[in-house]
Formats: structure tokens, sequence, C-alpha cells
């Protein structure tokens, strides 16, 4: 065990020396969601203002699905892992893996983990001074329990968020660039996840749809906990389904390794 | 061995950026089905910026007064200008942080020709050109459905402010990829301009008077770029004095521009071997 905490560590010192590129992104990233929620506001005055509802949403309700949404992507959004796991593949540095009693999925789990620790410590202060700045309309979960399944939900996503991200980067065992595959898979996350809107604004039909894809447990879910929307049989079957993606995607990255280790061969070294 | 035939400067450059398209289409068609993939990657992109309009135009007739299909040719505009953008210049500003770190600048600077054309023309995205012809198709579309029938002297308007938004969107793009000359490390930020991109595509009136309009009017233009001419297109145009304000700052970022690129430049030291 220790060894991991000692990847962590490391990890941890590593991406400290791109503290600066972490804020700039931050800082960057605030500016379209600032536009996002000036143009919802815009939409709700067309509507007759703050007791119109949208989807089911009120103004107010709407812009802490936003912020919420800026809280689960910073702890739980993979930021370059799948990058470097594809680029550990094709570089063939994931040899020393083969030799050494380190398991490549827990390594690269243990510097995802130190990713996500230093960019909350990084984006932590202006996140918040962000969200004071919507403090009117910005609301908190509605019980301590929901806080808890909150935290719960949040801990399966980031699982969820990696593996996915992992098993994606194994491809690179069998092509030469996985980036347009990787975007590609984002492209339908950012859509059926929920980060572009929320799924509830769609017709009820397609959100059904949604439902049976993995996308909406990567972020979806744990925010209508946090705004108390998903409760009761809703909250347990959520969570059900969390825990079983997760397993499944856990599965798809044991298998995807073992086929591609089959398939691998390293030059020199 | 042939005389070098005597010719103009600009005939000069003509040669010098045909021979980079032709090396650049020949660098893409090494690797065919990476080229398509990208095409698919940045036609899902926008098809996603489409559906998302529908989708809020489910819930709402207009933002400000600007209707569904107004919206939908704004971000049709928006993606032409961002594609041809990112065919003509996004690859070689993004490398520029690498030619630092690596030192790799010292070959540019040593060629007889101006440095900050070889460096932002250096390599052709062509895949941007295919993706650039889909926006317009989208554009044709979406007119049909406003029934606007445009005349010639509206559709010249249009491609010249277009092109100047490619202008702009360059500027500025320089600006931050220089920064590396400072940070070493500039490809962070330089990504960062994909979200600048997201406000180009939004309606204006989206905005009220405020802090954020003026910023990015009268300092970023980004809610110039494309809200122009698409509103030069579809009739939209208030007053002729928001013509001459895009025209002013381009001008403006274009002086920011060169004086930043200058400055930048100063600071180069290479990198040891």
């Amino acid at each position: 065990m220790r060894k991991y905490w000692h990847v962590i560590s490391i990890g941890v010192q590593n991406n400290l020396a791109y503290r600066v590129n972490f804020l700039a992104r931050a800082l960057f990233g605030f500016v379209p969601l600032l536009a996002m929620l000036y143009l919802w506001r815009t939409i709700y005055e067309g509507k007759g203002g703050a007791t119109a509802t949208i989807g089911g949403f009120t103004l107010a309700q709407m812009i802490s699905y936003y912020l919420a949404v800026q809280i689960v992507d910073a702890l739980t959004a993979v930021n370059e892992d799948d990058w470097a796991i594809a680029a550990d593949i094709k570089d063939g540095l994931i040899s020393q893996f083969l030799l050494k009693p380190v398991d490549y999925l827990w390594y690269r789990l243990c510097l995802f983990s130190a990713g996500r620790m230093t960019y909350i410590g990084v984006v932590a202060l202006p996140l918040t001074l962000f969200i004071l700045c919507f403090h009117d309309h910005f609301m908190l979960p509605p019980s301590w329990s929901q806080l808890g399944w909150f935290g719960v939900s949040l801990g399966l996503t980031a699982l969820l968020q990696f593996l996915i991200s992992y098993t994606m980067a194994m491809l690179a065992f069998w092509v030469l660039e996985v980036s347009t595959f990787i975007f590609i898979l984002y492209a339908f996350e950012y859509l059926a996840s929920g980060h572009l809107f929320p799924l509830n604004i769609l017709p009820p039909w397609l959100q059904e749809v949604m439902f049976y894809t993995p996308f909406p447990y990567q972020l979806y879910f744990p925010v209508s906990i946090y705004l108390g929307e998903a409760t009761g049989p809703k909250l347990w079957q959520g969570l059900a389904m969390q825990v079983f993606w997760v397993a499944l995607a856990y599965c798809g990255a044991r298998l995807m390794w073992a086929r591609g280790i089959r398939k691998y061969s390293a030059v020199g070294g | 061995m042939p005389e070098p035939r005597p010719c103009g400067p600009l005939s000069r450059y003509a040669s010098i950026y045909l021979a980079l398209v032709k090396n650049s289409a020949a660098r893409e068609m090494g690797f065919k089905s990476n080229f398509l993939l990208w095409i698919v990657v940045d036609l899902l992109w926008f098809a996603l910026q489409v559906c998302f309009i529908s989708v809020l135009y489910l819930h709402t007739d207009n933002i400000g007064t600007w209707t569904k299909w107004q919206v939908v040719l704004l971000t049709a505009a928006s993606n032409f200008i961002q594609q041809i953008f990112q065919a003509l210049f996004l690859v070689n500003l993004t490398n520029l942080s690498e030619l630092v770190r690596q030192g790799k600048l010292d070959f540019l600077l040593l060629l007889p020709a101006n440095t900050r054309f070889i460096v932002s023309l250096r390599q052709v995205d062509l895949g941007g050109l295919v993706n650039a012809s889909a926006a317009v198709a989208v554009m044709v579309y979406a007119a049909h459905q406003l029934d606007l029938h445009p005349s010639a002297l509206q559709v010249t308007g249009f491609v010249v402010l277009c092109l100047l938004g490619v202008l702009i969107h360059y500027f500025l793009m320089t600006l931050l990829a220089a920064t590396c000359f400072w940070t070493v490390k500039a490809q962070g930020i330089v990504w960062g301009y994909y979200n600048l991109f997201n406000i180009a595509r939004m309606p204006d009136e989206a905005f009220q008077r405020g802090l954020f309009k003026t910023f990015f009017t009268l300092a970023i233009p980004m809610l110039l770029v494309s809200n122009v001419p698409t509103r030069v297109l579809a009739g939209k145009l208030e007053s002729p004095g928001t013509l001459v304000l895009m025209l002013v700052m381009a001008v403006v970022c274009g002086v920011f521009s060169e004086l930043g690129w200058r400055a930048s430049l100063r600071r180069y030291t290479s990198a040891s071997s």
C-alpha cells in the first residue's frame, strides 16, 4: 500500500509544477459559464422572471445546477490522464510496469487522485469566490443526509470517469492516434452527462434513452442529489446504477488491458 | 540550376505559402483515417451546438430579439469563422510553445522570410476547410428557414466581416500564445482560447448592458466577431456604427498583437541542445 501513497505524493508534486496552467484553465472556464448563466437569465426574464420555470427549474435552481456542475467537475473530471496513458503505451513506458510489482491501473488511479487534489487546491479559492458572486441564487443541499449521499455519489462518479477514460486510452494498443476517439466520446458525454444543460429540459423520451447510458452517472446524477431532485427510491436506484456502471467499466478496463498486453511489443528502452 | 526569377514580395510569399499548403496536404494524407476522424469530431461538436439551440427553443421563442433560426445562423457563422481560423492558424499557434521550449524557433528565425509569417502559417489544417463548408450548408438552410434573400452587397459584406473575424481571432490568439516566451508551457492558456469561441456564438442580446458585455465588446471583441456578420446577413443591423466599431476593434487588436509579438520575440533565448 505504501508504494501507492508514494505515487500520489509524487503525482501531487508533478502537478504543482503546472499550477499556473490549472489556474488559467479554471479562470478561462468561468468565462463561458458566466455567459451561459447570463443566457439563462435572459431567457427566464423573457418568460416572466423569477417565478417562471423551465423543465421544472426556477432560475435559482438553474443557476445552482450549473454551479454544482462546476463543483462536481472540479472534483471528478479527468484531466489529460487519458492522453498520458495513451502516451505511456505508445512510447513503451508501460514495459516497466510489466516487470515491477506495481499494478498499472492502481498506479494511474493514484496519479488521477493526485491530479484532482492539486487541481482542487489551486481552484478552490477562485471557484468559491465565483459561487459567492451568485450567492443570491445559489442553493445548498436540502439536508445533511442529502449532502452525505452527494459525497458518496461523487466518489463513484470519479471512479466512473477515471475507468471510462482508462478503458478508452487502452485503444492506444491498437491505433496510433486515440485523441479522435476520446473527443468523439467526450462530445457524447458533454451532452448526455448534463454538462451543457440539465437533462430535464429534454423531451421525456430522450431523457429516458439517456438514462440507459452511463453518461448521466458521470455528472447529472450527483448534481441532482445535490439539488434534492433525487430522493427516496430514485436515489437508491441511481446509486445502484452508478455502482453497476463502475463495476462494468472496471471489468472493461481490465479486459482491454489483458487483451492489449497480448498485442503489445516494445522496442529498445 | 535555373536562376531565381526576381519577383515582388507578394508573389514570393504567395509561392512560399503554396509550398506550405502542398507540404501540409502531403502530411495529412499520410494519416488518412485520422484526417477523416478529425472532421467527424468537429462536425459532431458543431451538431452539439445546434442541438443545444433546438433544446433551448423548445422552452422559449426568443432570446432578446433573436429567433431560433437566426441563432442557428449565428452558430453556423461562428463555426465558419472558427473553422477558417483553425485551418489557417490554430495548429501553428498552439505549436509555438513547443518551438520555444525545444529551441526549434532558431531554425525559423534563420529563414529568409518574415518570422511571424512562417510561425503563423507553417501548417494548414485542411480538415478545417471541409468543416467550414459544412457550416456554409447549415447557414444556407437556416437562411432558407428564415426566408432570407440577401443582396449581393449583404453577402459580400458578410464574407468580408467573417474574414475580419478570423483576423481578430488570430490577433488575440497570437498575443495569448506569445505568453509562452515567459511561461514556456503555454498550452493550457492557448486551449483556454476555446472558451472564448464559446462566447462568440452567443447572441449578443443574451447579455444586458454591463461589465461582461462591455468587456467582450470593447476589450476582447468576442461579441462582435460573429454577431456583426450575422446581423448584416439577416438584415438585423441596427446602425452602421456597429460595422465601424468592428473595423476599429480589428485594427486595435492588430496593433497590439504586432507590438506584443515583437516584445515577446525579444525575450527569446533559445534552448541548449
